[in-house]
């Protein structure tokens, strides 16, 4: 079919943009996004990916012992799988790739040029906050800076990015805690299997 | 753009309310008795330290998968493949 990426008029190139615009526009992302992380279908494709990434770690490092920053290289690459796995539909996933490719300073000079603009949006932003009492508003701010990408998101998108991502960082810790026992169950086992 | 019928400039607290809504019932802590209704303020104090747990738990998970990688040197390259039909056998 014609490059949906074209902002054309024709209403069956509409349709399956709306269809595309869907995954990010979705009020009632809850259903589809933790079914998409909870299935098993899901887990062991990052499973495996992230397997071949730590392999290629392993291949990177083997002239240096990595044991004791090797928890942040490892921490690093199961983000970097993770944010890979969301497939670009969400902001916490594109802010972890985009920091991976190191744009972090370029998005500094961004955000710089951002905020003197917008001096002019914040009494709407202070209207708005008069209705959430500052305790709410103090937990908002310390919940966007733990969803990453989202620091100035607005709160309805902040509280739909959170809900992917709590459920994505859980299949991450699921598929982590299979790997490591499946690595440390029985090493000698590993090796006799092997002998094949 | 032309999907979007609310460009969200002004987010409705109902709206806001029922995203609140579909994060409680994410969290393990606040779920044991899901006809209470625990105050935003809670859900989202509930939801910063469940991420910030989450964290801390892969992070753990990192440090021992990397320890462990350093450990098993020769074999982990080749056992890739025992590993993905172990994962697939699992779930």
């Amino acid at each position: 079919m014609a490059a949906s990426f074209v902002s054309n008029p024709d209403p069956c190139l509409d349709s399956s943009r709306k269809k595309r615009r869907k995954v990010e526009d979705d009020r009632n992302p809850a259903s589809t996004t933790q079914a998409r992380w909870r299935s098993d279908k899901e887990q062991r494709i990052y499973s495996t990916k992230l397997v071949e990434a730590l392999r290629k770690v392993r291949q990177g490092s083997s002239s240096s012992p990595v044991a004791v920053s090797g928890g942040k290289i490892v921490k690093e690459a199961a983000d970097r799988v993770l944010a890979v796995a969301a497939k670009g539909t969400t902001r916490w996933s594109r802010a972890i790739l985009r920091s991976r490719l190191r744009l972090s300073k370029r998005l500094q000079k961004c955000r710089k040029a951002r905020v003197t603009g917008d001096s002019r949006c914040k009494r709407a932003d202070v209207r708005r906050e008069r209705r959430r009492t500052p305790a709410v508003q103090k937990k908002v701010k310390v919940l966007s800076q733990l969803v990453p990408g989202c620091r100035k998101a607005p709160l309805p998108n902040l509280l739909e990015e959170t809900t992917d991502y709590i459920a994505a960082l859980e299949m991450q810790v699921r598929a982590m805690t299979v790997l490591t026992e499946l690595l440390s169950g029985a090493p000698a086992a590993n090796r006799l299997n092997f002998t094949s | 753009m032309s999907g979007r019928t609310t460009r969200a400039s002004q987010p409705t607290e109902d709206e806001i309310k029922e995203l609140i809504l579909k994060l409680q019932a994410l969290l393990p802590q606040l779920n044991h008795r899901p006809n209470t209704k625990a105050s935003a303020s809670t859900i989202l104090e509930e939801t910063c330290s469940y991420i910030k747990r989450l964290h801390k738990e892969v992070g753990d998970l990192s440090q021992r998968l990397s320890q462990l990688l350093h450990d098993s040197a020769e074999f982990v390259e080749v056992d890739e493949e025992l590993i993905t039909r172990l994962l697939s056998n699992i779930n």
